[in-house]
């Protein structure tokens, strides 16, 4: 997993880890508990451009129904295959392996710090 | 030969109407309605003391706020209450007026023969028609494993993967199957193409929905020319066609495909034993009726329409899907999978605006497949399909012009004059179909036989070949190369139980593993499961209403039609409307309709711009579905905290679309379970700025005889007969959900292409100029009598008591359980109107215990739990309905205060939060009988948790009557994740 004071979040409960250009992106812990028991998540395709505060995908639980807001704009370069046939990782290491897309990015925009984003869930 | 018409063996001889008028009422007027409402007087006021009223009147007064009141002096359009005799004896005449003949009419509506057992068994039984949507699955197994059933029949027989568990009908499947193609089509246009030979009522609700939504469609004679050129998203091909034709659709299927289009094919479930099926022919989705598996026709239904798809579309199928998963000991378990699609979460992005399935419907049809077998099946279908092979054969050899084709059940004839032909052959108690002016139509169907066949060629040949010859045989014309190969329903559950004694046996097996309103109450909010009276039942299954083709003529439907035209002026004087539409099969149908009644009166007007509806928060999520359907755009309002619609935010939203607002949609009384105090002013702002006010009528059990919705600025509503209007609910359908509107948006209400007008002197259905919603002209008509019966039996004066009963009952569950679960929202009376909404939020903070183990260990209790965490996550809306008597509340009550006490023993640690009575809920026979009991509870405790509140006989009953369920909770993400929708292989339950 991933260290939690090193990500950068968004306020819709995404989190975004950056490597050179390539932006790594995922929902948050917080925001997989609010949802429940993952059951399908449904992602864009490889190649996709993308825009920040964009629809770009959903998680399902057995009750409700989260939309993806992209946090970053870019072109998708890779998303979580592994997601398909084991949404629960995003359950189990919402900031480690279940991750959700990579996205290639030529600027990131601004973001929350851990402290921000814990200010707005209002965690300790 | 010739045949009887039907008419003639009758023995009831139908009465004169002044006859019923002057004889003497042969009970006491009120004896239906102290049936009906299960609280004494000596009862109510027991709970007015608790509630802290004088009297029902007061409490009226005090929870319905005035400016909405109706007018005491109103003088009500309804007779005087009929006693339960009375009121059969007016339905037998009624019944009377219908002249049942055998019906050749085909166009997706077949005579069948619904076996005995099956009509006694499942039918007639309250064991399943008085069940709820198996949204509780611990304690509806039996029901899921029928529909389990019915879904791996739909599956196998078209060849697809995933079936779902019924649609409305078959017209409405289509559409649904239209807007799935264009969800998952990578095409990008607009247009959908449709076969010229699909049928008739399809393509008019076809027209009406696609233009709506801003689909062109495309007619193209597919079999005679193949596909047309240019961009598509989906084809509908229907096979065998309206005409009868047998065709191989394989190449149009793949030229749609290799376009990026879906394939859409319309099935006939009972050729589909004999033809190669759609899946095999390359389509992405079937759809159909199980009609002709032994569900009457009915005059249109209620019958169960299906749909299928091929694998990797499971995710865009609409309504409901049950599926497989496993209980907390691991054991397989059904349950309804994908809930995640459906409206009440996604709500205007949902796949579908389609809640209710037809339960009753599909499990009948289900178990047709399952007594009579896939042989069984085949041998019916090989005899239909000889009788009109037999047919053709026999008109040819005198002399008719049969038309060249291949077909499976159906065969057109030309004739000199189609009308005389009709007329000839009603005469001699046949009704045939009219194709064109010169060309008519004949289905034959499982009761088809040689005297039928008989007599239709007498009549078509006009005695130019003399007496028929009878033909042995019949040559089989179906195509070769479309004949099926492959198997069908292998499952051992459709090859065990072909024996009657079997069949009883296994119906008797599956309903004792469920929980139906004959064991106990199902207090479930917002649906209102009163009950559902055995004379109200009564007509349901009499031949008369039964064995009408839905487009049979009008003289042959009189009866039919007078009862329905009386309960629509009925509806209409309950409801302060003008005109009434029965046609809608569902609450949902009934909300698309009203708003496409609102679409409509706007552009008739020049208003094209109007298409903004708004939608308060708190809404249902089916409205912002349905209005997406009708073509608006959904503007949500927000709610205050007391769960009001919020006026100042509502001004604003007018304010901002006041040139393009539609629409209004407000539920009354509010989803929330309260009289809304300020409705009038939320309904003024709407109309000045233009708009027109829909007041859903899913609530109206709160409101008949206190108010009606067209009095205080409703202009149109859809009701829900298996709500306030006692058809039951099936297990999950059938519904009826009529429309109702002012006068002015009446021309916009739904018409049909085949409706029939009442004769002369008779006050029939109304009849309106609005795009079709449902395949018939009055939806179900065979479950009418049902609603007919309650109004009937009740008048004015027992509906009033009847709401405030209904009232007075919520009002005490509050007041006997706000101090253990707050009660979530209250009017300005501090009132609530039929239902409650209990916060166990709070409940859950302090112990951990969750919703879903208090709704668990009700089962425990012997109840069916309360509507969970609708509309508000974590509550559970708690509807005692006006049936209910005051024992079983007070039961209810204690069992949720022993809950409450138990919730505390594991907040204060006593019992560990993740193994106590609640957690482990429900206990199954097996679970607290196994050698091994590691828990901190007693077995006692985990099974007969309501020994010490009860006494006497009342205890007694409980312990000796208790209801085990069959299973443990049930793993709702297994499911999910791992979706099984087809009957499991039998050694997925070895131990």
């Amino acid at each position: 997993m991933a260290n939690a004071e090193d990500l950068q979040y968004t306020a819709d409960h995404e989190w975004v880890s950056a490597d050179g250009d390539i932006a790594t992106v995922g929902i948050t812990g917080y925001a997989a508990e609010q949802l429940g028991d993952i059951v399908f998540v449904d992602l864009p395709s490889v190649g996709d451009a993308v825009e920040a505060g964009q629809v770009i995908g959903e998680l399902e639980s057995t009750k409700s129904v989260g939309e993806l807001f992209c946090p970053v704009s870019g072109t998708v370069t890779e998303v979580n295959e592994e997601l398909a046939a084991a949404p629960e990782i995003v359950n189990s290491d919402p900031t480690g392996a279940g991750w959700l897309l990579k996205v290639q990015v030529a600027e990131l925009p601004e973001l929350l710090d851990k402290a921000a984003y814990d200010a707005l869930t209002g965690a300790a | 030969m010739t045949i009887q018409p039907f008419e003639d063996l009758r023995t009831t001889q139908p009465q004169d109407a002044a006859d019923l008028a002057v004889r003497p009422a042969l009970g006491a007027p009120d004896a239906f309605r102290r049936r009906h409402i299960g609280t004494t007087a000596d009862a109510q006021e027991r709970m007015l003391a608790a509630v802290g009223v004088a009297s029902t009147d007061e409490l009226m007064a005090r929870a319905v706020p005035a400016a909405i009141r109706q007018d005491e002096d109103l003088v009500t359009g309804l007779p005087p209450a009929a006693s339960e005799r009375e009121a059969l004896a007016e339905l037998r005449r009624l019944a009377a007026r219908n002249t049942v003949r055998t019906s050749l009419i085909g166009l997706g509506y077949s005579g069948t023969v619904t076996p005995a057992v099956i009509q006694r068994n499942v039918l007639e039984n309250p064991s399943w028609y008085t069940a709820y949507t198996p949204y509780q699955p611990e304690i509806s197994q039996g029901r899921l494993e029928a529909l389990l059933n019915f879904q791996t029949a739909v599956a196998d027989l078209t060849g697809l993967t995933t079936a779902n568990a019924s649609m409305l009908d078959e017209a409405t499947a289509v559409v649904e199957g239209m807007l799935l193609a264009r969800r998952a089509s990578r095409a990008r246009t607009a247009r959908f193409v449709v076969d010229a030979d699909a049928l008739p009522q399809t393509k008019a609700v076809l027209a009406g929905r696609a233009e709506a939504v801003g689909i062109e469609l495309l007619e193209a004679d597919l079999a005679g020319d193949g596909l047309p050129e240019g961009d598509l998203f989906g084809v509908l091909v229907q096979y065998p066609g309206a005409s009868g034709r047998v065709w191989d659709p394989t190449a149009v299927i793949e030229a749609a495909k290799a376009r990026g289009a879906l394939a859409a094919v319309a099935a006939d479930l009972l050729a589909m034993t004999l033809l190669t099926p759609p899946g095999e022919l390359g389509a992405d989705v079937a759809v159909g009726s199980s009609q002709r598996f032994g569900v009457p026709m009915a005059m249109g239904g209620p019958h169960a329409g299906f749909m299928a798809v091929r694998a990797g579309l499971e995710r865009q199928l609409p309504g409901r899907l049950v599926g497989v998963s496993k209980d907390a000991d691991g054991a397989p378990a059904y349950r309804l999978s994908l809930q995640a699609r459906e409206q009440h979460i996604r709500r205007e992005k949902a796949t579908s605006n389609i809640c209710t399935a037809q339960v009753l419907l599909a499990v009948m049809a289900s178990m047709y497949a399952v007594y009579h077998g896939p042989a069984g099946l085949k041998r019916i279908a090989e005899h239909v399909h000889a009788t009109a092979s037999r047919a053709a054969s026999m008109l040819r050899a005198a002399g008719a012009r049969v038309h060249e084709q291949p077909f499976f059940d159906t065969i057109l004839v030309d004739v000199a004059d189609a009308d005389a032909a009709l007329a000839a052959a009603r005469d001699r108690g046949l009704w045939l179909r009219r194709v064109d002016a010169g060309t008519v139509g004949a289905s034959f169907d499982e009761t088809t036989d040689d005297a039928v066949v008989g007599v239709l060629v007498e009549v078509l040949a006009d005695g130019r070949g003399g007496e028929p010859v009878f033909v042995a045989g019949g040559a089989a014309t179906l195509p070769v190369q479309l004949l099926r190969t492959s198997e069908y329903l292998a499952h051992p559950v459709f090859n065990s139980f072909h024996s009657e004694t079997g069949m009883m046996r296994y119906l008797k097996y599956l309903a004792d593993l469920d929980y139906a309103l004959d064991r106990g109450m199902i207090p479930l909010g917002s649906c209102t499961m009163k009950l559902n009276a055995a004379t109200e039942m009564a007509a349901v299954t009499w031949p008369e209403f039964g064995d009408l083709h839905p487009f049979a003529p009008a003289e042959d439907v009189a009866g039919s039609l007078e009862l329905i035209g009386q309960l629509e002026s009925w509806l209409a004087d309950l409801t302060g409307y003008d005109a009434v539409s029965l046609q809608p099969n569902a609450g949902s149908q009934g909300e698309l309709a009203g708003l496409l009644a609102i679409r409509g009166y706007h552009r008739a007007n020049g208003d094209d711009a109007r298409t903004v509806c708004l939608i308060p928060s708190s809404a249902h999520g089916t409205n912002a579905a349905s209005a997406v359907l009708a073509g608006l755009k959904v503007v949500v309002v927000a709610c205050d905290e007391l769960g009001n619609v919020d006026l100042d935010d509502l001004r604003a939203k007018v304010a901002t679309h006041a040139d393009e607002l539609a629409a209004l949609m407000i539920t009354y009384p509010s989803t929330h379970g309260v009289y809304e105090h300020e409705v009038r002013a939320v309904t003024d702002a709407v109309h000045a700025a233009g708009g027109q006010v829909y007041i859903d009528g899913a609530n109206l059990n709160a409101l008949v005889g206190r108010a009606r919705f067209g009095d205080f600025g409703g202009d149109v509503s859809h009701l829900n007969l298996h709500k306030t209007f006692c058809i039951p609910h099936g297990g999950g359908g059938p519904g009826v959900g009529p429309v109702a509107a002012k006068a002015h948006l009446a021309p916009h209400l739904p018409s049909h292409p085949f409706a029939q007008e009442a004769p002369e002197g008779v006050r029939g259905p109304g009849r309106f100029g609005g795009t079709p919603v449902s395949a018939a002209p009055f939806g179900s008509p065979g479950i009418l009598p049902i609603s007919w019966s309650y109004v009937r039996m009740m008048g004015a004066d027992g509906l009033r008591e009847a709401t405030d009963a209904a009232v007075l009952a919520a009002n005490y569950v509050a007041a006997r359980l706000g101090d253990a679960y707050p009660v979530l929202y209250r009017g300005d009376g501090g009132l609530v109107a039929h239902e409650c909404i209990l916060d166990l939020r709070p409940l859950t903070a302090e112990t951990g215990v969750t919703v879903d183990d208090v709704a668990k260990r009700l089962i425990d209790h012997g109840f069916h739990a309360p509507t969970m965490s609708f509309p508000v996550p974590g509550t559970l809306m708690v509807e005692p309905t006006e049936s209910e008597d005051l024992g079983e509340i007070d039961r209810f009550v204690d069992a949720m205060l022993a809950i409450r006490a138990e919730a505390d023993r594991v907040g204060s640690g006593e019992w560990p939060a993740d193994d106590n009575p609640l957690r482990n809920a429900p206990h199954t026979a097996r679970a607290v009988t196994d050698t091994v009991w590691p828990h901190a509870y007693s077995r006692e405790v985990a099974a007969y948790p309501f020994e010490s509140s009860r006494h006497g006989e009342a205890r007694l009953r409980s312990v000796r009557g208790k209801y085990w369920p069959p299973v443990r909770r049930i793993d709702q993400a297994y499911g999910d994740r791992n979706l099984v929708c087809a009957c499991p292989p039998p050694g997925a339950f070895e131990d």
